[in-house]
Order: C-alpha cells, then structure tokens, then sequence
C-alpha cells in the first residue's frame, strides 16, 4: 500500500481487495457489544474538515475510536483557520503536536496532496474540491461486493452531477480498475469531456440504460455547487434523471439502488424509493465505518518509513 | 528441515487431547476457539473427537487476534487480518483456546484480551499440538499434543490439510549466525502471523 490515500490512483487492484477483505474482519468488530478492539492503541489520528460533513467526519471518527486510536477534531469553524490560519501552519501545528494520520477535506482540490508536503504523518483524503473521495468509492465497492458477490463484469450506472462529484470520480476509477463495467448518466452539461478516457460509457438517457444496470448509483444534485445555469430547473432534472418507482420497475431483479448521501428526496430519487428493499443507502454507511477501520489499520499498523521525508518545511 | 510429526502422530495427539479434555472438563458450557488461521482447524477436528468419544456437541469458534498484538506498528507490513467468527456468548463458559504451536506466549496473552472483549468466560485453558518451548510471557498450555526442544531462532510450522494440503508439522533451523537480542521479534512474528 501505498503511504497515503489521496486518489484511487494510489491503490492497486490487489490494494482494493486486501482493503475489502480486512473490512470485512472489521465489520464484525462492529457487531459486538465492544466495538473496539486495541489495534491502533497510542496512535493520533487527526480530522482537519475544511468543510461541512456530517457523515464522512463521523465515520472517520468512529473508525478511529473503534481501533482506539486518539481522535481530534479540527474543523475550520471556531480554530484558528477562522483566524486566517494557512493550511500550511495548520499542517506544520499538527504535524508538531505528532498526528500519526491526518484526515483531511477541503473544497481546494489537491490540497490533500499539498499536505503531504508538509507532514510526516498519513494522509487520508476525505473529499477535495471535484477532485476524489476515494474512501467513499472504497465503500461503495465494498457494499457492491457484499451484496452482488463480485466486482468484475458489474455495470454499474452513475447517474448525475458527474462534472462537480469527487465521488462519481472516485468510484469510476474504483470500478473500472477492479474490471466492472461503468456508464455515467447526465445531462451533457454534468459530464465531464474527457470522461470517455477514464474508461467509462456515456449515456444521456438514464431510461434506456437502467434494464442494463447492477448497480444504479444516485449522485447528489449539488446545490451549493450548482451555478444553475447547468440544467434548466431542478424540476425537469427530476423528471428526466431522478429515479421514481416507474424507474426502478425498469431495473433487473436483484439490482441495487446506491447514494452517497446527504440524498435529496425528490430530487434525484423518490423518497419512496430510498426506502426500498434494494436501496442500500444505510448498508452504506455502517460499511464506511468499516472500510475506514480497515484504511486507518492498513496505513497506520505498518512501520512507518524513516519519518524524515516531509518536504520543505 | 526436519518432521517432527506425520499425519498419524497429529490424529492421535489430537485423540488423547479429546480425551484429556473430556476427563478434565465438563462437556457441559465447554466450547472451543481456535486461533486463526490453523488453530481454528484443529479446534474443529477436536470437537469431532469429542462427539465421537462423549457424544457431546461442542460448539467451535474461531478467533483472529491481530488487532490485540502487541507489535503493530513494528512490522513492515500491517499484520494481515483473518476472520472472527464465535457464534456463542463464551460468558460463564469454559473455553478451550487451540492453537497449533505454543511458543513465545504472546499470541496467547492477545487471545485472552480480544475473548475478554467478547465476554466473561468462567474460565479458559489452553490446548496446544505442539509447545516448543522460550516463552516469554507466564503462560503454560493445559493439553500439550508434543513438546519439542528448539532453537530460540527455529522455524516450526504445523500443517493442516484444510491450509496446506497435508498434515505434519516441521522445523527449520534458524539461520545460523542469528543472535538471541535479534531473534524474538522474528520469531514472534512466524507465531502469530
């Protein structure tokens, strides 16, 4: 494994599987009644959220303690960074009290990869700008597998705001390394013009590739993203993309409904739709805590290279 | 390399543990945990022992203790993680840790933590097929298969048929020249690993 997690770039497809199968042991530490287990017992693992997040910053959280690592929460509100507080001195602050990983999300893409510049410790990305989410793509591959058995040969539909997502990124690039078959779904002003060489099919009509899917994967329609000029009006987005009952019938039996979450009911799905069977929207979650349990083990359980390498300080 | 036990010696080492276990201990509240990832099989085979000889059902898990070692962070590596799976409460039970080599101790002393995570076992003891001596921690085995005189640096290795495709178990010696300061971490490793 490589030393940091900044892009699914960073892991290899037997990467991918030693992940999942070490999440898999830890999905049964969170079925007993003490979750937690001595593995990371001493370690420091820093969360450093320089936007809002409920989930991801709960999961990482949860993971952490659940390892029995040490958790600090620094969010940009009510730190200094509201002082005016550089990422670098914030980094340099950390890395000075001795975190071991560092969690970081940023509306800035690349900023977790600039962190690395200037710390010793892990570092873990946990969403930048429209860059990558990777952790979200790891558990999404996760529930995939649990669910449909396999990812190779999977045709998954991502379906959405591709050009704003880190996460559709993220997951195709997952996908695609691991041999499923990937389509991204969206108006032509949401997909990204060179997303054909990630290696994914482009659709723009999401009724024509749902009998054809495993996996419909539900992106967020970004509203504090969205300049609106993208798609007409978040109506006719619903009626052309948001999937309703009368979609799903047009699924394959044993298909799975997917989304990362925070969902907007209505929007890009029906709220009787989130409630379905096949909807494994909060499999998601207790996945993430797992996945992440698994990230913070495999990164932090190794010995750690000489320490000397920070960059320019 | 040299064998120290065949196929045969297992099967009836494993048979006078059953026995040993059955004239010791109530059958009634015993389970059996054995440490992955060969332990787990011996303790299955020795339930089968037990049911043939008491007629008794005993119920079998299986423990990973990676996450209790008390050397992560020392290997190059994250130590690879196994299955967990005891499908029991052990709480007021009486359970019988298997594992296939007794050596330094440690992997016993990371068992015992991750089952008191699980629950209050009445009590634990521990089975073993082979105990090779240079423990580290005080820690003794209940039910021993063999004791065998090793080098501190010795490599010694059971073989199950469900992992290696044959029974046996094996020693390889220690590179010579290897000196004792050096030599636990290296061992602790092959223990638990």
């Amino acid at each position: 494994m490589n030393e940091h997690l900044l892009s699914m770039h960073d892991v290899t497809a037997d990467d991918v599987i030693r992940i999942l199968d070490t999440a898999e042991s830890f999905r049964e530490v969170g079925t007993r009644v003490i979750k937690k287990v001595p593995a990371l017992r001493g370690r420091t693992v820093v969360n450093l959220f320089y936007e809002n997040s409920t989930r991801t910053r709960i999961s990482f959280e949860l993971a952490a303690k659940r390892l029995s690592a040490d958790v600090i929460n620094f969010s940009s509100g009510g730190s200094s960074v509201s002082k005016g507080e550089s990422l670098k001195d914030t980094a340099l602050t950390l890395q000075a009290m001795g975190a071991d990983a560092i969690v970081i999300r940023h509306s800035s893409s690349g900023s977790p990869f600039q962190l690395t510049r200037w710390v010793r410790g892990h570092v873990l990305n946990a969403g930048d700008g429209t860059h990558e989410h990777p952790t979200q793509a790891l558990l999404d591959l996760y529930t995939m597998r649990e669910r449909l058995g396999r990812l190779e040969g999977l045709r998954v539909g991502i379906v959405g705001d591709v050009l704003h997502s880190r996460v559709a990124r993220s997951l195709s690039f997952g996908l695609v390394k691991m041999g499923a078959d990937v389509t991204l779904v969206g108006p032509a002003t949401l997909i990204p013009p060179d997303a054909p060489q990630w290696g994914v099919q482009v659709s723009y009509d999401l009724d024509e590739v749902l009998s054809k899917l495993d996996v419909c994967y539900l992106l967020r329609v970004q509203t504090e993203r969205q300049r609106l000029e993208y798609f007409p009006s978040v109506r006719e987005y619903a009626r052309l993309f948001g999937l309703n009952r009368s979609r799903v019938r047009l699924l394959p039996e044993g298909s799975l409904i997917m989304h990362p979450g925070p969902m907007n009911r209505g929007v890009e799905i029906d709220s009787d739709v989130a409630d379905l069977p096949q909807s494994v929207i909060e499999d998601q979650v207790t996945n993430g805590i797992a996945v992440r349990m698994a990230l913070l083990y495999l990164l932090l359980g190794g010995r750690h290279g000489d320490g000397g390498e920070a960059g320019d300080g | 390399m040299s064998r120290i036990l065949g196929p045969d010696d297992i099967r009836r080492a494993l048979a006078r543990i059953a026995h040993e276990i059955v004239e010791r201990e109530r059958t009634e509240g015993l389970v059996l945990v054995g440490i992955a990832d060969r332990g787990d099989h011996l303790a299955l085979r020795l339930a089968r022992e037990i049911a043939t000889i008491e007629g008794a059902q005993i119920p079998v898990g299986v423990l990973d203790i990676t996450f209790y070692r008390d050397d992560i962070g020392m290997t190059a590596e994250a130590p690879e993680v196994h299955e967990t799976r005891i499908p029991f409460d052990i709480t007021g039970r009486t359970v019988i840790l298997v594992d296939d080599v007794l050596f330094t101790g440690r992997t016993i002393r990371a068992a015992m933590d991750a089952l008191t995570d699980l629950g209050r076992a009445r009590r634990i003891r521990l089975a073993v097929l082979v105990d090779r001596g240079h423990r580290e921690l005080p820690i003794r085995a209940d039910f021993v298969g063999k004791n065998v005189p090793t080098q501190l640096g010795d490599d010694v290795r059971v073989l199950v048929t469900e992992v290696d495709g044959e029974d046996g178990a094996v020693v390889q010696d220690g590179p010579a020249g290897r000196t004792i300061r050096e030599a636990p971490a290296v061992a602790g490793q092959e223990e638990s690993a």
